[in-house]
């Protein structure tokens, strides 16, 4: 099949950037939507143009590195799915697509789609965290763990963190990204100890890196690779007012 | 053996806990072994610096391992114990790895499961809350601890929240989007590196008193892989050319149960966990013909009457069965689908079948266990397992071989050191499933943090040299040089037309099968291949700012020579041994034949200079608890 492709350009953070139009020739219903840029890219390259900047690494799903706006939504509307995962067989020929980063104040643009999420390693290394030095530990079936918290424990953890949540939602939030660390670790015995004091301080770094608030209307649950659930982010502030009611702040 | 690892600790020197904030270690690399050995040492008081390429240390493709970790627990009391799993692994290394290596790993398997428990990694449990275990390759006691088919991502989780924690103390210095570009060796010992800022394309040089690599395989020689599209063998290499040995670069692991390719674009292959074969039957069809009927589409794999399906690996392997290790299961793959009897319109694929697992247990039970793999293998090839078999076929998966290392995992430089996948030491000749997990994090929790305490205390706070010294100058120099050699050829040539051509060849030649023309003809071809990088390379752009295709061109010049010396390897070992699989060396089944008199050798190259043969260097495999055998799993 043959595409147009509508891609956004920027040098650098500084730049103003721009919409640039690309034919995407030949394209195979059994590519990757990022396998297809590949072939863009190529082709950009053999004319002696500078290829498409885009963020990946697995091309499986997992590690969270992709990060494009696919006609308007996040990782391209598949449920479930990430942009790697994402496959040509989905569109048809003819089709215009249009390309973007990630568009949040917290997560500034490097070039064309590649953009900065450090913020979300500032808020894990505020209380993201069992606070365990290695080898300082009990025997693993010392602790025991219902299965069923543990289960919905690992439905939160599968978070991939790669900031979809945060380019769907129109306060650029980051709640559910954020929530699903947070219950992760209070779900499970061994975070208790830090429960209260890892909710404050996660919020708080949360807040200092400029993401919005939640205003719960689902778009992050909505374009999610791991399908996390918005009942998080109501767990998260349950957390969060519990902290202060312990602490004594309220 | 038992003692060997516990009185080797009490041996080694210990630096005085005030005098550890003295020390600056640099960290390269942020996967299981990485992040665990950076937050480790970071908790004993010393000063990290941790760089990785990726846009955070979470993101290291630890993180795609799906099935499982292996550990000695014995919690389903089915007989296992720290001298079983030793054993398993050297057997399943096909006595090619160094036995005390083997013998510590199986030790402090039991540690790590503690480790990340405490963690809140959420393992897989059982109704009463504890640890529920599965079933791998290569075992038959069920010892692998997973969460769900998302193992490395917890793991790796698991040590980046320990990571983040000692970042968030200020202990690590955290260097996302960096690339190491070159070791710099000092009087001899490692005493820092030069990287390139992947956003800004600055180039920086950082001194410490010891440097440790994690930087993973070297898989992407084959372009073709599993690993990820920026795993790459630049800073093991430089490390090679500042003369770290690199041993057994021909031991490269093909996991048989991977998404067959579609077609020309693949940029990658997709492994599905090995986990699968615990209820995945696999087969093809026992004649030709309807193989044939199945490629062009006549015929379905439900249209194939059980009396005419040939489950060869419970034919040939009746013990083991589905459960053989990895080069056993891959060589079979493609003995069958070199008969003709594969069942992809490539012909390079069999049938991984659930139908038995799914009348068995029933579909919920089915997805429960494998989910997010089914849904995975849905998403790619368009394909329900449930309702279809999944098909699959062998791809590069795993590399055993990796910079030469002694027991304290320090290479043949003083102060370097290498962790995980990325040194040579425990796996031998082939690696049993779930046990990648086991050794990355082995090595970063509970053996790095103690050995290199010894030679930290060798040299004394006082040897980090300043980076305004000539040796830092030289090696930014030979960096930028590079670099700008690169930008100025402008050819017609992109990196990855450059990286797919040197992929086929090293799959055609040094891939599951090999042979000595094959090998020789590829010694000859790569070199022409290099020649023609050098001239007719294409990278837009400039360094001053995010270049991906320069990033890509760099780590291909260094595959282009690095891929000659795996041939080179695999040619001087003159024997089939797990994944090394040479064609002149097999049983009259068709099975690895090894040469214990000739070849129990860790082969460990030494870089020679520019365009000069590299000299081979052998250390000697001396087996003192378990008795050498022909592997069998029938």
């Amino acid at each position: 099949m043959n595409l147009k492709l509508k891609v956004w350009r920027q040098d650098n953070a500084d730049d103003v950037g721009r919409f640039e139009e690309y034919e995407a020739r030949d394209i195979s219903p059994d590519m990757s939507f990022l396998e297809m840029l590949d072939v863009v890219n190529e082709g950009l390259m053999g004319t002696g143009k500078e290829a498409i900047a885009f963020d990946s690494d697995c091309r499986e799903g997992i590690c969270g590195t992709c990060s494009m706006v696919i006609n308007g939504v996040a990782h391209g509307g598949q449920k479930g799915t990430t942009a790697c995962q994402l496959h040509m067989r989905h569109f048809s020929d003819g089709m215009t697509i249009t390309i973007e980063p990630w568009r949040a104040t917290a997560f500034p643009v490097h070039r064309d789609l590649v953009v900065d999420r450090t913020a979300f390693d500032r808020i894990q290394q505020k209380g993201g965290f069992i606070s365990v030095r290695t080898g300082s530990v009990p025997d693993a079936n010392a602790i025991a763990v219902p299965k069923d918290e543990s289960d919905l424990a690992m439905d939160a953890a599968q978070c991939i963190g790669c900031g979809a949540c945060v380019a769907a939602c129109k306060n650029a939030s980051a709640m559910l990204f954020v929530a699903a660390k947070i219950s992760h670790l209070s779900l499970v015995p061994q975070g208790q100890p830090e429960r209260e004091r890892r909710a404050l301080a996660m919020v708080k770094q949360m807040d200092d890196e400029g993401f919005g608030n939640c205003t719960v209307t689902g778009s992050c649950e909505a374009v999610c690779p791991k399908e996390i659930s918005l009942d998080f982010i109501a767990r998260m502030n349950r957390e969060y007012g519990r902290a202060l009611i312990k602490k004594g702040t309220i | 053996m038992a003692q060997k690892w516990g009185k080797h600790q009490f041996d080694l020197k210990l630096v005085n806990p005030a005098n550890k904030r003295k020390y600056e270690v640099i960290v390269v690399g942020s996967g299981l072994a990485g992040a665990s050995a950076a937050a480790t040492l970071a908790e004993l008081g010393y000063n990290v610096k941790c760089f990785c390429f990726q846009d955070s240390p979470r993101r290291a493709h630890s993180i795609a391992a799906q099935g499982g970790i292996n550990a000695a627990k014995n919690y389903q009391n089915d007989g296992d114990s720290v001298h079983r799993l030793f054993y398993d692994t050297v057997k399943g290394g096909d006595y090619r790895s160094r036995e005390a290596n083997v013998h510590r790993l199986a030790q402090v398997s039991v540690n790590i499961i503690d480790q990340c428990a405490a963690q809140g990694v959420p393992f897989a449990r059982e109704y009463g809350g504890l640890l529920a275990n599965r079933s791998f390759g290569g075992a038959q006691v069920s010892r692998t601890f997973y969460a769900r088919g998302q193992t490395g991502q917890q793991l790796l989780l698991g040590a980046y929240s320990s990571l983040s924690r000692q970042i968030g103390l200020g202990k690590v210095q955290m260097f996302p989007r960096t690339e190491m570009l070159d070791v710099v060796l000092v009087d001899g010992h490692a005493k820092g590196i030069v990287v390139r800022d992947m956003v800004s394309g600055e180039i920086s040089r950082h001194s410490a008193h010891a440097v440790v690599l994690a930087t993973g395989g070297y898989g992407n020689a084959f372009f073709l892989s599993t690993n990820a599209m920026g795993s790459n063998v630049t800073a093991s290499f430089r490390a090679y050319k500042r003369g770290a040995a690199f041993a057994n670069p021909c031991y490269t692991q093909i996991h048989p149960t991977c998404i067959p390719v579609s077609g020309e674009h693949q940029s990658k292959l997709t492994l599905m966990s090995e986990s699968l074969r615990n209820d995945g039957r696999v087969w093809v069809p026992k004649r030709q013909a309807v193989a044939e009927q199945i490629r062009k589409g006549e015929l379905k794999a439900s249209d194939v009457a059980e009396a005419d399906r040939d489950y060869y690996l419970e034919r040939k392997y009746p013990s083991f069965g589905n459960l053989v290790p990895r080069d056993v299961a891959s060589r079979n793959a493609k003995e069958a689908c070199d008969d003709g009897r594969g069942v992809v319109a490539s012909g390079l694929g069999v049938y991984l079948d659930f139908e038995d697992a799914i009348g068995r247990l029933g579909e919920p039970a089915v997805r429960e266990r494998y989910g997010n793999l089914f849904d995975m293998y849905e998403k790619i090839t368009g394909s329900n397992a449930y309702k279809n078999p999944m098909t699959i076929f062998p791809a590069v998966h795993y590399t055993m071989g990796g910079l030469w290392v002694d027991y304290n995992l320090m290479s043949n430089v003083p102060g370097l050191y290498v962790v995980g996948e990325a040194n040579f030491s425990d796996h031998g000749a082939n690696r049993l499933g779930a046990s990648a997990l086991m050794q990355g994090l082995a090595d970063g929790y509970f053996v790095l943090p103690y050995t290199i305490g010894q030679y930290l205390a060798e040299v004394g706070p006082d040897d980090r040299p300043s980076v305004e010294g000539s040796e830092f100058a030289g090696a930014e120099e030979k960096v930028r040089g590079q670099i700008d050699q690169m930008l100025s050829i402008k050819g017609k040539r992109t990196p990855t037309s450059f990286h797919r051509e040197l992929g086929q060849i090293m799959w055609d030649k040094c891939g599951m099968a090999r042979n000595k023309a094959g090998l020789e003809e590829a010694i000859k071809k790569i070199p022409e291949l290099r020649a023609e990088f050098w001239e007719n390379l294409n990278v837009p752009g400039e360094n001053g700012s995010l270049n991906q295709s320069l990033e890509h061109a760099a780590r291909v010049a260094d595959f282009l020579e690095f891929g000659e010396l795996m041939c080179r390897d695999a040619l001087q070992r003159e024997e089939s041994c797990g994944g090394h699989f040479r064609e002149e060396h097999q049983t009259p089944e068709g099975e690895a034949k090894r040469d214990d008199e000739n070849f129990s050798f860790v082969g460990a190259w030494e870089y020679k200079g520019e365009n000069q043969a590299p000299e081979l260097h052998k250390e000697n495999l001396v087996y003192e608890e378990v008795k050498m055998t022909q592997r069998s799993y029938k």
